[in-house]
């Protein structure tokens, strides 16, 4: 793995995420359809940034691309100074392990295993013992208001509460960054402050957080707007170098 | 807090992951299993079978005794048609000690045989009477539950002394035995003999007849005591041992030029006697058993492809059902190793599960069979330890496939899978 831009992080705040010139195109019978035309975009430690954008802007591409579920057609991607491209098959799935944490939209709990399990799950990809990972996942549920329910399963308690499970999961792993597809998309305006509230405290811990939404009053609990349209950022409240390229400002 | 290493604790993870996904859909994984139930049942069973058949041809075959040959007078001619042979008594004691005389024979016994009806006291019983000499025994490797056997004097002067075989003592003497049959004088055809010995048991012949039903008494006595005497000195058949497999067919090779000089049969001609080797008669019966059990396993062996076949199909559809968390299971980390391992797992389990209930509805079967039918099964360890691995190595075979399946799906694709 190559340590990419230690300059740069000697200069200035380390970067979480530097994306370069990227591009991504799917392959379709009426040829290449591009997704993403040249997006650049660094993200510091810390950094607390909102993606928006209409369906089709590209932003849930690029989403996956950051969570190393995609890989990009062009242009080169630095995740906590690793260069992704660069990485075989099983270090990615270690980054998804144990850099990311994930949170969905459809929260995407395993519905057959208790909240504890769930919870657990990463550990056991990273070779954690069962003893070690039971107290983990605890310690977690219990930070996200959830202990008394750890033996319930899914379908036995509500969608705000199973977001927080599957925060209580992304977390578990202690990752730097999480990464958050539309995580109030299927939740009441009430719930999902409560879940942005969960967001905004990780944030001040000092984790860094990446979301998308569709929604603005979503959007202002992150330091940073980042806007798509058309597979390029269009608006960006927090870095303008980021935007240098876009003629759309 | 002791230390376990990843790859151990990730494994036994995965072990409590699929016996949980085993007990998620019950009935369905019960009647995948059922397939490996019936096939590894059915080769256990049929192995038992064919396994215990085998070793009663081979008792059977060791009751006769080995490397034999066994010389028959006749087909005689009579103006153009031949009658059975045997009828003739063109053999003769002569010829039996000539044969004695070649090389590579150990043991010559003339043997000459008819009907007799024996009684005892109030009981009476009709059996097959051998008259031979005392070389009989060895040959045929008999031996004597009770008693002595007769000797060469006994055979020279003639007595009237007789060996019984344990039927005709049931007969004579009564089942539970308590009268002791060695010294007491019974009847055969009128005349008195002296019981000298018992027979020890010899069990069915290949065919079902019944070797224990018959009496042996010295020849010299069967033929002048006993069958009359159509021709002093002749005999039905002689039975001749060979030293040992590799000089049999040269044995019967002598003993064909050897008896055909005697008498006097020239080149081309009919000769007035026959050679039958008796052991490779009874090894081909014992090919004919050990085919048997082959073709019987064989068939069983199909069910298990079958069985193998439904966990193939039953994991490509937990696969296809299960594409979403397969999905999770990959953003969070899972390696495609471990999504493999996962779903082997699942798999290798379902087969070795069925593979246990099978060998013991195997062995059961087996049990109630040789209870039912009286036929003779061998469960051996090493049939139940084929079925077994055999078993495993059909869920890693037929496993594989959905596992990898599994493994190379594209995980923004799973998760997207409604």
């Amino acid at each position: 793995m190559a340590r990419v831009g230690r300059e740069c992080s000697k200069r200035m705040q380390k970067s979480v995420i530097e994306v370069h010139h990227l591009y991504k195109a799917y392959q379709t019978a009426a040829g290449d359809f591009p997704v993403l035309k040249d997006v650049n975009l660094q993200v510091l430690a810390g950094d607390y940034v909102a993606i928006m954008g209409p369906s089709g802007s590209g932003k849930s591409t690029f989403m996956n691309i950051l969570g190393c579920l995609d890989m990009p057609t062009a242009g080169s991607y630095v995740l906590d100074g690793y260069a992704v491209a660069t990485m075989a098959a099983d270090q990615v799935a270690k980054v998804r392990n144990q850099t990311i944490g994930f949170v969905f939209q459809g929260f995407n709990l395993l519905a057959r295993a208790s909240l504890l399990d769930n919870v657990a799950l990463p550990l056991v990809y990273a070779g954690v013992s069962k003893e070690e990972r039971h107290a983990r996942a605890r310690v977690l549920l219990e930070k996200v208001g959830l202990s008394k329910h750890m033996h319930s399963h899914p379908n036995q308690i509500s969608g705000g509460q199973q977001q927080r499970v599957a925060i209580a999961r992304a977390l578990v792993n202690q990752p730097r960054l999480i990464l958050a597809d539309e995580p109030t998309g299927n939740l009441d305006s009430t719930t999902s402050e409560e879940i942005m509230a969960i967001f905004d405290s990780l944030n001040q811990e000092g984790i860094t957080i990446v979301l998308v939404t569709h929604e603005t009053d979503i959007a202002e609990h992150a330091k940073r707007q980042v806007r798509f349209l058309d597979g390029k950022i269009v608006q960006d409240t927090g870095s303008a170098s980021s935007v240098a390229g876009s003629e759309y400002v | 807090m002791h230390q376990v290493s990843p790859e151990v604790s990730m494994f036994s993870a995965m072990l409590g992951e699929a016996w949980h996904a085993m007990g998620a859909n019950r009935l369905r994984t019960f009647l995948t299993m059922l397939g490996m139930v019936i096939g590894v049942g059915a080769v256990v069973l049929m192995m038992a079978i064919g396994q215990g058949a085998e070793a009663s041809v081979k008792r059977s075959i060791s009751a006769m005794g080995s490397h034999l040959f066994v010389v028959l007078s006749g087909p005689p001619r009579m103006g153009g048609a031949r009658t059975a042979t045997g009828n003739a008594p063109s053999l003769n004691v002569r010829d039996a000690n000539a044969i004695g005389e070649l090389y590579g024979v150990v043991g010559v016994a003339p043997v000459t045989m008819g009907k007799g009806q024996v009684v005892y006291a109030s009981n009476n019983w009709n059996t097959d009477i051998i008259g031979t000499t005392a070389e009989y025994m060895d040959i045929r490797g008999w031996g004597l539950s009770a008693g002595y056997p007769f000797s060469a004097s006994d055979t020279r002067s003639a007595t009237r002394v007789a060996l019984l075989g344990r039927t005709v003592v049931q007969n004579l003497f009564g089942e539970d035995e308590d009268v002791d049959p060695i010294g007491k004088k019974i009847r055969i055809n009128q005349r008195p003999f002296v019981v000298l010995g018992v027979l020890d048991s010899k069990g069915q012949t290949l065919d079902g007849r019944d070797q224990d039903d018959t009496i042996i008494v010295p020849l010299t006595t069967a033929q002048r005591k006993l069958f009359g005497n159509q021709l002093p000195g002749t005999v039905r058949q002689i039975m001749v041992q060979a030293e040992s497999d590799n000089v049999m067919s040269m044995v019967e090779e002598a003993l064909n030029s050897l008896l055909n000089q005697r008498h006097n049969i020239r080149e081309g001609a009919d000769s007035d006697f026959s050679v039958r080797n008796l052991t490779a008669i009874a090894n081909s019966a014992a090919e004919t058993a050990r085919t048997m059990s082959l073709l019987l396993g064989a068939i069983a062996s199909v069910s298990l492809l079958v069985g193998g076949i439904g966990i193939m199909n039953i994991m490509l559809v937990s696969v296809t059902e299960r594409t979403r968390e397969i999905g999770i299971r990959m953003a969070i980390g899972a390696r495609e190793t471990d999504i493999l391992m996962q779903f082997l797992l699942e798999a290798i389990m379902i087969s070795i599960v069925g593979c246990l209930i099978g060998i013991v509805i195997g062995v059961t079967g087996a049990v109630l069979v040789s209870v039912f039918t009286q036929a003779e099964v061998i469960i051996s360890s090493a049939s139940v330890l084929i079925a077994f691995s055999v078993a495993a190595s059909i869920g890693v075979f037929f496993g594989f496939y959905p596992a990898r399946k599994a493994a190379r799906l594209n995980p923004i694709e799973a998760l997207r899978y409604q």
